[in-house]
């Protein structure tokens, strides 16, 4: 059984659509609430123990564009699964795994610092690349390459000092 | 190396015989004592280390006495490509630095973001700090770092400590101001800014 069959039998979402995939890994899209419910499922029956990666790929200009993902690896049975969504707004959010794995939680600031996406329930969602009081978000698609306002964080610093 | 011979400021002689005899002591002792902060940030930092260890043997120009505290350096080797989230740390090691202090810009990262013309890297670390000696290179190697300590040493030896010591002590020092003011290089930074708040990816330009 791989990992899409050990979910359907485990109850799988009334959302979900699967979705193909260039590795042989199992690939699934379920509707934004159902999102944390899948992954309960996958980690407390279908044997997923670790979370290899929480992304997000921006599809703009979709309707929902982003797009969030997870790759759950599992040692017992040696496969992956990817769990996918799409979420979309100016303040797009999604509950937080942190309380499955705990080591998601940088995985997730990273997403929040790149792409904006808000993981509701991580304790601690704050920049991890970019300084404390960027306004932006740097890998969303309209965001200049080559940086915004790249010193008005420097003129704050110098303000607070003097 | 070793000539007391006094450097000619321009103001020597109405700071006088004595105070041009002074200069060229302090100047002498500075330049061959400079304590470098190595502040290793990526690639750069290895052609550092590779320059302080006994190959290249900076010991020869008095520079050896690497101290990982800045409170007992004056001179900052900036090793390596100084991103946005390491700049407040970088200024706020220059700014816990005792004055006087020098600031060499190691590699083309730290001289001028170098190819990481990017959104998280500062483009250059004159936005942040004022800086005496650049250095090119990818990573430059250690004798051209060497050749910027030599030009650094040339710089001191044109300095005046007593005419500088009398202007400091004629200005009312006040309390948590630092007393060296940066002239940041506003042109720079307004063509930058300005670039990218009106959406001119600057392709007609
Ligand atoms: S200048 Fe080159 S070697 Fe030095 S930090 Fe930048 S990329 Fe690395």
């Amino acid at each position: 059984m791989n990992g899409l069959e050990r979910l359907q039998a485990a109850g799988a979402p009334a959302s979900l659509i699967e979705q193909p995939s260039r590795d042989n890994a199992a690939c699934v899209r379920v509707a934004a609430a159902d999102v944390y419910g899948t992954l309960q499922t996958l980690r407390d029956a279908c044997g997923f123990g670790t979370v290899t990666f929480i992304t997000a790929i921006d599809r703009s200009p979709a309707e929902d564009r982003f797009e969030i993902a997870w790759q759950l690896r599992s040692v017992e049975h040696v496969d992956r699964i990817r769990v996918t969504t799409r979420v979309g707004g100016d303040a797009p959010s999604v509950r937080s795994a942190t309380d499955l794995w705990p080591g998601s939680a940088y995985m997730e600031r990273e997403c929040y610092d790149m792409f904006g996406i808000h993981f509701e329930g991580h304790v601690g969602l704050k920049r991890l690349l970019m300084p404390e009081g960027y306004d932006h978000f740097p890998l969303r698609k309209e965001f200049p390459h080559q940086g915004i306002e790249p010193d008005r964080l420097y003129r704050e610093w110098e303000r607070t000092r003097s | 190396m070793g000539s007391l011979v006094p450097a000619d400021t321009g103001s020597s002689q109405e700071a006088g015989f004595f105070a041009s005899r002074l200069d060229a002591l302090v100047n002498w002792g500075r330049k061959n004592s400079l304590w470098p902060m190595p502040l290793g940030l990526s690639c750069c930092g290895i052609e550092l280390m590779a320059m302080i260890g006994p190959k290249f043997d900076i010991a020869r120009f008095g520079a050896e006495a690497a101290r990982f505290s800045p409170r007992q350096c004056d001179l900052l080797i900036v090793a390596g490509t100084l991103t946005w989230k390491m700049a407040e740390a970088t200024r706020t090691i220059y700014d816990q630095m005792p004055d006087p202090k020098w600031v060499i810009a190691m590699g083309v990262c730290s001289s001028s973001g170098g190819m990481y013309d990017s959104y998280s890297v500062v483009q250059g670390v004159d936005m942040i700090l004022p800086v005496d000696v650049y250095v090119p290179g990818c990573p430059p190697r250690p004798d051209a770092v060497i050749d910027a300590l030599i030009k650094l040493q040339r710089k001191i030896e044109r300095e005046s400590p007593t005419r500088r010591l009398a202007e400091m002590s004629s200005k009312p020092l006040e309390a948590g101001t630092n007393t060296f003011n940066m002239a940041p290089n506003d042109a720079i930074k307004t063509h930058r800014i300005g670039t990218f708040l009106e959406g001119d990816e600057g392709d007609d330009a």
